[in-house]
């Protein structure tokens, strides 16, 4: 009997070992994982009344803390130009979590971060209310403003303007916006009605997984054929001479469906096609023929060279829209359809506007930065993010050669209505259809080309071919001029 | 094992010492929960920690007199557990909230009917008189929170709580007491014969039909509360316990074997039919999934918020009264391991996990120690009952298995829990008395049931602390 007891002891021991084993999963092993989960209100809760630190674009707050003057909760979250910044700056709300840099700076913001260690020991002796770090960001308020105003109100659609060579984003928005001040309230309440109604709104997700707008993800269309070249001329089957054939429509064994070549532009001129003209036209029949001789893992490869479906590392952490690159397991049809951006292809305008920025930076893609400083309280500085190269996208003879093509597209392609005077321009539209006549309007590219010092990227969303032709090269002008005249 | 022989010593110093730092944590924690909520040495405070005090030394007291050669550990590590359990739950009561003080109120109950079980009972053996009326208390028990009229229906999904007065009760935590005597009962008066007969299978020596009939009364009774007061929890504490007891009456594993077959055949046919069951499982696996996040009844919000606490926690703790436990549901009942974790951290959680693992460990050592079967019986079916409860709630609240509604011994908020597990201290201090004291060959007073079964020849010397 006395075997059985202490097997009856062995066995409760070990399921203690198992609680043991448990209970440090949660608290040590797994607990940074459950600390930043979405639903956890613990962290945020910590320092929603606290005086945290403010967002700065050139010296304006667009984010910043006031005296709210209730004995409960000491200071409330204001955002002084709510709609413009609301893509970058996110809410930070007691109960739906917070979003944006308010989420990804969090730590920095609150003063939690390593690098204000000193700077919390001295508040913890002298007593003083914890203090958080300020950020200040790369955004140009003006180019900012700019681009919010080129997207017409009730317009789905977002801008994104980078320094290529950087990797720095000078303005970066979308419409529809929000008033994060709604979110943000300590009202309780007040706070889930409004939430309630803001929802309504197509295009409006708060949903805390879901940092910026420019993080949506969307049919490319024919920007996608820049990675088609770039996987042709490193195949080494292609050179910048190569005839591509042309056909007006392209038909496939035993379907009765037929890719037709782009209906817009000079495309049926010519039965085949170099680069340039393919390009200048964006023909779409080469670029399927290429893809079809390829295959479908060369493309795939060099999608995620230029970043498509891989981690961004930007600060907005927009992984949660890194969608799934180019598709698997293609048929024939689905191999040329997805080559030219339709299908199942999916990029955000963020990724669209880094593989533009890696052409224009002799094929190195850098990291998307937002942050130029973080200032403790005192404004000592105590970062300042440098230019970091993220990867390899192609080499700079690819990249070049690319260049020189985008720009003749806006020279004398259809992408004209970009250029600037006295500039050479590098650009490529796209039109993705949605079907029913709507579309997804695009615009990337880059000026001067030659020495490029800013890249745009536009989509307009569900317009028909005028009011998106209207809508992207066009701004993008305006937006080159802006940049470059300053 | 060495046949040592030595002289039994009381040891009911050792148990003042430990019971004084028993105290002193229980009291320091109430004081540091003051401190935090700035109230902290009005005269409430002094009142209430003095009579926890007094009620421990009275404890202590009744041990010297009654049961001086009772394990010195038991009762310092139950006075420290719920003396935390206390400062727990004064920390998380809302102002006008009195649950603190209900829960001293209840321990003192508690203590009071422990001490009484001691001071009357004298001998655990004498329970064996009423192994069949135990059994018939357990079904009654078991019984009532179902019969209109006293029962208080049905609370947060289950029907297991009865209404005296202003009050409600959960008798089936002290039907597992009842179980246990029941179970030490009939097994120790009958191991023989159904040791004896039974056909061979392989290695395994499998019972006779006939012999199964306890088996499946207590498969009976578990799935019966399962579905009937829809209470997963207690219906597995119930069905463990007689496994372990049968294990140990008959040293055939090939009970345990078909003990897991027929909870595990049961358990699974139950999540199909009951959708309570089902809900807990989905609410286990898929805790983190947006649908079952969200789902109102039976959803895992309850267990996600626990985790966020217990992480929040990490390795040291936010300190008592400096994290946000009140965010999670039952934050001092069902969940109070989880606000533990959270301001005590995982150092503080291991020392109270460790705390029930010496005490569950010296009920198994008075269990070993004892010289007759039925008190090895109850003292090892009552130490693996605690460790299993423990389990059971911990492994829910740390999403190891499937979060059911048992309580926390002598911490969670509940009088009911309270006074069952010190009934069991109380049981368990006065078996390690007959195990650590000297042999005692005189025949129990009017002994009608110390025939010679009752009395296992040693097997072993045995070892004093």
């Amino acid at each position: 009997m006395n075997q059985a007891i202490r097997h009856s002891w062995v066995a409760a021991i070990a399921m203690f070992a198992l609680i043991f084993g448990a209970i440090s999963y949660v608290q040590v092993v797994g607990a940074e994982e459950l600390e930043n989960n979405p639903w956890n209100q613990r962290a945020i809760l910590q320092d929603y009344c606290n005086d945290r630190g403010a967002i700065v674009v050139a010296g304006t707050p667009v984010a910043e803390s006031v005296e709210s003057g209730s004995e409960t909760c000491a200071f409330q979250r204001t955002y002084p130009q709510p709609e413009l910044y609301a893509g970058i700056t996110g809410y930070f709300s007691q109960n739906y979590g917070a979003t944006g840099l308010e989420q990804a700076m969090r730590e920095q913001l609150a003063g939690n971060a390593d690098q204000l260690f000193l700077d919390r020991v001295g508040q913890l002796f002298l007593g003083n209310q914890p203090k958080g770090a300020s950020v200040e960001l790369t955004i140009d308020p003006e180019i900012q403003r700019l681009a919010y105003d080129l997207i017409p109100d009730g317009q789905r659609g977002s801008i994104v303007v980078t320094n290529p060579r950087t990797g720095a984003i000078l303005a970066m928005v979308s419409k529809p916006s929000y008033n994060p001040n709604l979110v943000a309230t300590q009202n309780p309440s007040e706070e889930s009605a409004n939430i309630n109604e803001l929802v309504k709104v197509p295009g409006i997700n708060l949903n805390p997984n879901v940092s910026g707008p420019t993080g949506e993800l969307l049919a490319p269309g024919s920007v996608f054929k820049l990675v088609d070249i770039a996987a042709a001329l490193a195949s080494g089957k292609y050179n910048k001479d190569s005839e591509l054939p042309n056909p007006a429509e392209m038909p496939f064994p035993g379907i009765q469906y037929k890719l037709p070549n782009y209906a817009g532009g000079n495309c049926y001129t010519r039965d085949t096609a170099d680069f340039a003209f393919a390009l200048q036209q964006s023909c779409n029949t080469p670029f399927a023929s290429i893809a079809l001789d390829l295959g479908r893992d060369a493309i795939a490869e060099q999608a995620k060279k230029f970043g498509f479906a891989e981690d961004m590392g930007d600060q907005l952490k927009l992984g949660y829209a890194r969608g799934n690159g180019f598709p698997d397991d293609l048929d024939e049809p689905g191999l040329a359809q997805s080559a030219i951006g339709q299908r199942d292809v999916r990029a955000t305008p963020l990724q669209v506007a880094m593989m533009t920025a890696a052409i224009a930076n002799d094929g190195v893609q850098m990291r998307p930065n937002l942050i130029k400083t973080l200032r403790s309280p005192d404004l000592r500085v105590i970062d300042e993010p440098q230019p970091e190269q993220l990867r390899t996208s192609t080499t700079p003879e690819i990249a070049n050669q690319i260049t020189q093509w985008m720009t003749s597209a806006v020279s004398e392609g259809i992408a004209n209505r970009a250029a600037v005077p006295g500039v050479d321009v590098a650009g490529k539209t796209g039109t993705a259809e949605l079907g029913n006549g709507a579309n997804n309007s695009w615009f990337t590219g880059f000026a001067p080309a030659n020495n490029p010092q800013v890249g745009v990227t536009i989509v307009m969303e569900g317009v028909d071919i005028n009011t998106g032709a209207q809508l992207t090269s066009p701004n993008a002008k305006r937006i080159f001029e802006a940049v470059l005249n300053k | 094992m060495s046949q040592l022989s030595t002289t039994p010593k009381p040891r009911r110093n050792v148990e003042l010492a430990l019971l004084l730092l028993a105290l002193a944590v229980g009291i320091g924690a109430n004081m540091l929960v003051g401190v935090d909520q700035e109230k902290a040495f009005d005269s409430d405070f002094w009142f209430q920690s003095g009579l926890l005090a007094v009620a421990a030394l009275v404890f202590h007291g009744v041990l010297r007199f009654r049961a001086k050669y009772a394990d010195p550990v038991i009762l310092p590590l139950v006075v420290a557990l719920n003396g935390v359990g206390l400062a727990m739950i004064h920390r998380l009561d809302p102002p006008g909230d009195d649950t603190g003080n209900n829960q001293l109120r209840w321990t003192l109950i508690a203590m009071a009917v422990a001490i009484a079980v001691i001071w009357f009972l004298k001998d655990h053996r004498i329970l064996r008189r009423f192994t069949f009326i135990s059994l018939a208390a357990s079904a009654l028990l078991l019984v009532l929170p179902l019969i209109p009229g006293i029962s208080a229906g049905e609370i947060l999904g289950a029907r297991v709580w009865i209404r005296l007065g202003p009050m409600t009760f959960q008798p089936g935590e002290v039907a597992k007491i009842t179980l246990a005597i029941f179970f030490a009962g009939y097994l120790s008066s009958n191991r023989d014969l159904i040791l004896l007969a039974g056909r061979k299978i392989g290695p395994l020596q499998f019972p006779r039909f006939k012999d199964m009939g306890p088996m499946i009364t207590a498969w009976l009774v578990s799935i019966g509360v399962l579905i009937f007061q829809r209470d997963l929890g207690s219906s597995v504490l119930f069905f463990g316990l007689f496994i372990v007891m049968i294990y140990v009456a008959t040293s055939r594993i090939s009970w345990v074997v078909i003990g897991l077959a027929l909870i595990l055949g049961g358990g699974f046919a139950a999540s199909r039919v009951f959708s309570h069951v089902e809900l807990r499982i989905d609410g286990w696996l898929n805790a983190f999934t947006e649908e079952v996040y969200g789902r109102a009844p039976g959803g895992s919000h309850q267990i996600v918020q626990g985790l966020f606490g217990m992480a929040n926690g990490g390795l040291v703790g936010t300190g008592l009264g400096q994290g946000r436990p009140d965010l999670v549901p039952f934050a001092n009942s069902d969940m109070i391991i989880a606000s533990l974790g959270e301001e005590l951290g995982l150092i503080g959680l291991f020392a109270i996990v460790l705390m029930y693992l010496l005490l569950f460990t010296r009920g198994f050592r008075a269990a070993l120690g004892t010289r007759d079967a039925f008190g090895k019986l109850l003292a090892c079916g009552l130490s693996f009952a605690v460790a299993l409860q423990c389990f059971v709630v911990i492994g829910g609240v740390t999403r190891l298995i499937p979060l059911t509604g048992l309580t926390t011994p002598f911490l969670a908020a509940g009088g009911s829990s309270l006074l069952a597990n010190w009934i069991i201290v109380g049981l368990l201090l006065m078996i390690s008395h007959t195990a650590r004291g000297p042999v005692d060959t005189t025949p129990l007073p009017a002994a009608k049931g110390a025939e010679s079964t009752g009395i296992d020849t040693p097997t072993e010397a045995v070892k004093h602390l």
